[in-house]
């Protein structure tokens, strides 16, 4: 009746994860009580749950990752606490346990940090550059988030309800066949990422769509923003990447399901396919997720150095070039499994050719500082960190893509520290960079200055602290996933590394201080004007928060600094404005379809898990009549009349007016 | 916005790559939806490659079990083969009739498209179960672990394309030719399109070369 499931699924024996699962069940029912005592419950329903607008999305998209970094971050801080004491002693974690939580950790941080993270700012901000009015198909785009959400669900309930994957975050055969891995485990790594895999690939077909598809008028290719730009390249990615992940994985699901033989040991199998398969998705994945960052750093660079970008068809250039060759050099990342040294040859040069439109991208954004007006804000300190985190990130990367070197450093700690040095420097600097600077666009008021630059610094000096250590340790000899160990020299680097994570989470601790202290006060951080940082692209053109239909106008665009170019002309020409003719406005309804439908994938997913036959059949039966209860809707839009929008629409054109007449006045 | 009403080129155009052709603004819905679809297909097309890629690194590891020369029936490929090609003609019949809005010729098209796609399956169906009948089943070996996925993941998707055809045949029924009922059709008619040419693919890397060897 419950397949695998029974009372040993829930680890009584291991104190840590039943505490810490009980005491996030407890938060959890006490947010849901509260909500439902206090009357909030309609409101979430109605505006948040089964919005499908982008904003919300992305700030739902944020939130998720938010929560998810946390846990993810608890995990990296039990596991640095545990190299520092596991000097010839076990440590305070059991070996199968430290198995899991470092597992466990990696997927976290690339499928549920990192990924909502950069689809979040995405959804949140490309159709506001690109000046409309949601994404190309707005429902969908509420299922993708939802199903992301179901897989962040799932990994968190095997923390309570049976174990996580032992194999490391990409779960390599034949360690995660069923002989090697019999527990319920991999399943649930490889149906949360499944799951969660069609939401993301949801979301790539959308926000491909949305750019190549929705411009508004006068927005030719190179006048988009360069985060439009990234964007498009890591969806394009997106949807040409995740598929393979997809493919491979269940692959993977019918070796352990139906006893296929596609990667194990016997009867034929392929051990070597899954490398192939699994890194022709993962290369591409890490520039999935640093590119996004990139064009933040573009944006915040230059208006933050009140300067156009530089280079910026050179930059447009380096993007796509990155868009290609990042598929072209997966092969670094077995380099020791014997392919020889020709064919090593050819993919290292490849990995190294990838530096160079990445060098091309750091000049650019030199040079656009150089001479600007530099204004030292919150997202600008991101910046300038990253510029100066990721050289030594890239560096390090293309030491380790000379195949000689690889075969020393390749899975040491040396390379722990690299791909941390790159997606830390890169990817979450980018994307705190992007929270920073976006924020009062999607809530009306600014964050605290004050508590956001004491969390950059801390959280700047602490990545060091923590990882050059790993670099040195690595050095040394020392490789990685070690549960405990008896070589002298590493102890002293360790116990640094585990000081520095300390320094690190108070960083984290000023993030949150930095949000509460904001919210709290929120009237005097006010964003009346819609312009705070005075910026160049489109998303600042209208009001914070953006009216649901963002424009009342599709904006017209003339160059590229869209909405600089708006500013500096209606100064020149003091334009007196004559009141604009509003028309009605159709936007797409909300639907619960998006909740519906991760609903049943939970129900779907936990039931594969545990081999729950009929649950399955139950939950894909709900999946279907979603899908037709969707498909018979007769009204999916709704109008705004045109004197609404010219009500909302007045009041920000006043704003704008008196910030027009300001900026004249420097 | 129109707060830049007069600007010269030379402003616009700040690289002077000479004429810039303006953009005209969003595209319209159906074309939007269509784009969006066929990026959909392309994914779907990558997942497929993972399959064929699959199978081409595992078709001679046969574990001494058979081989494709063994086990594949010509015959019954060569009808498979006859019923989804035809049945491409008959999809494409009835999305004319959906685009004239001709209720019988829609309803005729897609019911017979339905039938052919079913006898697809079925003969499909009848392979398999006779494979793993006499012990070749997908455990036996890594070839045929790979050639019941590809395969099968082709029938999957032809499975779930008898679904949606089912699906637009009630929502035609209910709600005529809606413009959002016009618009599915057209992705159902690109996904059942798509099918075919993943078949030519299948029947070309599996069944014709497969019988050679
Ligand atoms: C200059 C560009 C880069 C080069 C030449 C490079 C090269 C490499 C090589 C050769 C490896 C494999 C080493 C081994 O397994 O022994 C590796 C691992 C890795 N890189 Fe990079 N890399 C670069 C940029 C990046 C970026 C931008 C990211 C992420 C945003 C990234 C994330 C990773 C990750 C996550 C791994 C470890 C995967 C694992 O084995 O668990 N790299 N890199
Ligand atoms: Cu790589």
């Amino acid at each position: 009746m419950l397949g695998k499931l029974d009372w040993s699924a829930i680890p009584f024996d291991q104190p840590i994860p039943l505490i810490a699962g009980g005491v996030v069940l407890v938060g959890i029912l006490a947010v849901l009580i509260w909500v439902v005592v206090k009357g909030h419950l309609p409101y979430l329903w109605h505006e948040w749950i089964t919005s499908v607008d982008h904003k919300r999305i992305g700030v739902m998209y944020i939130l998720l990752a938010s929560v998810m970094l946390l846990r993810g971050g608890s995990d990296a801080i039990m596991m640095r606490i545990q190299q520092a004491i596991a000097y010839q002693s076990q440590g305070y974690l059991p070996p199968e346990h430290y198995n899991q939580i470092f597992s466990a950790h990696g997927t976290i941080m690339i499928f549920f940090v990192a990924m909502p993270f950069v689809i979040g700012l995405m959804n949140l901000v490309v159709p506001l550059q690109l000046g409309v009015r949601d994404v190309a198909f707005p429902t969908l785009n509420s299922v993708g988030f939802w199903l992301t959400a179901t897989g962040a669900l799932l990994v968190n309930l095997s923390l309570v309800i049976g174990e996580f994957a032992r194999t490391g975050w990409l779960a390599f055969p034949p360690l995660s066949e069923l002989s090697y891995s019999p527990g319920v485990g991999v399943d649930y790594y490889a149906w949360s990422l499944q799951i969660s895999g069609v939401g993301t690939l949801v979301a790539g077909i959308n926000l491909v769509t949305t750019v190549l598809k929705l411009r508004t008028k006068g927005m030719n290719y190179l006048r988009m923003p360069m985060f439009c730009w990234t964007t498009l390249a890591s969806n394009l990615l997106i949807v040409a990447a995740f598929p393979i992940l997809t493919a491979t994985l269940a692959m993977l699901l019918l070796d352990r399901y139906l006893g296929f033989h596609f990667f194990t040991n016997e009867a034929g199998g392929n051990v070597m396919m899954f490398m192939n398969l699994i890194w022709a998705w993962g290369h591409p994945e890490v520039y999935i997720l640093v590119l996004p960052a990139f064009g933040i750093f573009s944006e915040v660079v230059s208006t933050f150095s009140g300067k156009a970008l530089f280079g910026y068809r050179s930059m447009v250039l380096a993007t796509m070039a990155i868009c290609v060759i990042s598929f072209m050099v997966w092969l670094h990342h077995f380099f020791t499994m014997g392919a020889g040294p020709d064919v090593n040859a050819i993919f290292g040069i490849a990995s190294m050719i990838i530096a160079v439109p990445t060098g091309v991208k750091i000049y650019n954004w030199l040079f656009t500082m150089y001479g600007g007006r530099i204004r030292f804000a919150t997202p600008m300190l991101w910046a300038v960190g990253f510029m100066v985190t990721f050289i030594i990130g890239g560096l390090t990367g293309v030491l380790v893509a000379v195949p000689p070197a690889d075969f020393m450093l390749h899975n040491s700690m040396f390379l722990v520290a690299h791909f941390h040095n790159v997606i830390i420097g890169g990817v979450l600097f980018g994307a705190f960079a992007g929270f920073e600077y976006w924020f009062p666009k999607a809530f009306g008021f600014r964050l605290d200055e004050r508590w956001g630059k004491m969390a950059f610094w801390f959280t700047f000096t602490g990545f060091y602290v923590t990882f050059v250590p790993l670099y040195v340790a690595g050095m040394l000899g020392m490789t990685r996933r070690l549960q405990h160990y008896n070589v002298a020299e590493w102890r002293p680097w360790m116990i640094v590394a585990a000081i520095g994570m300390a320094v690190l989470s108070i960083g984290v601790i000023c993030q949150i201080m930095q949000l509460v202290v904001s919210i709290r006060n929120r009237e005097a951080l006010r964003d009346r004007t819609g312009d705070p940082w005075d910026g160049r692209s489109l998303e600042w053109a209208t009001s914070s928060p953006p009216p649901v239909f963002n424009f009342a106008f599709h904006p017209d665009v003339r160059g590229e600094d869209a909405y600089w170019d708006m500013k500096i002309h209606a100064q020149q020409q003091s334009l007196e404005h004559d009141v604009p003719e509003y028309q009605d406005i159709e936007m797409p309804r909300n639907s619960p379809t998006g909740f519906v439908c991760a609903f049943f994938a939970t129900i779907m997913g936990f039931a594969l898990i545990w081999h729950i036959w009929w649950m399955v059949i139950l939950g894909g039966i709900g999946a279907f009549a979603t899908f037709v209860v969707f498909a018979w809707r007769d009204h999916d839009e709704y109008v705004i009349p045109a004197a609404e929008v010219a009500a909302i629409d007045r009041v920000n054109l006043e704003e704008r007016r008196s910030l027009v007449s300001l900026a004249g006045a420097i | 916005m129109a707060m830049t009403a007069t600007v010269g080129h030379a402003h616009a155009d700040p690289h002077h790559i000479g004429v810039v052709i303006e953009h005209p603004g969003p595209a319209p819905k159906r074309t939007v939806t269509a784009y969006g679809f066929w990026v959909f297909l392309l994914s779907d097309i990558v997942m497929f490659s993972c399959f064929f890629a699959a199978y081409a690194v595992l078709v001679s590891q046969t574990a001494d079990g058979p081989k494709g020369s063994e086990i594949f029936e010509q015959r019954n490929v060569a009808i498979e083969t006859v019923c989804l090609l035809l049945s491409s003609f008959t999809c494409g019949m009835a999305s004319i009739a959906a685009d004239v809005r001709n209720r019988f010729w829609f309803y005729l098209g897609m019911a017979v498209t339905c039938v052919l796609g079913l006898i697809f399956l079925a003969i499909e169906f009848k392979e398999f179960a006779d494979l793993v009948a006499r012990g070749y089943g997908p455990s036996r070996s890594a070839f045929l672990t790979a050639f019941f996925s590809l395969v099968g993941c082709h029938g999957l998707h032809v499975s779930a394309g008898v679904l949606w055809l089912l699906t637009m045949m009630a929502q035609v029924f209910a709600k005529g030719f809606r413009a959002d009922v016009l618009r599915r059709m057209m992705c159902f008619a690109l996904f059942w399109h798509a099918l075919d040419i993943i078949w030519v693919g299948v029947f070309s890397v599996v069944y014709l070369l497969g019988s050679g060897v």
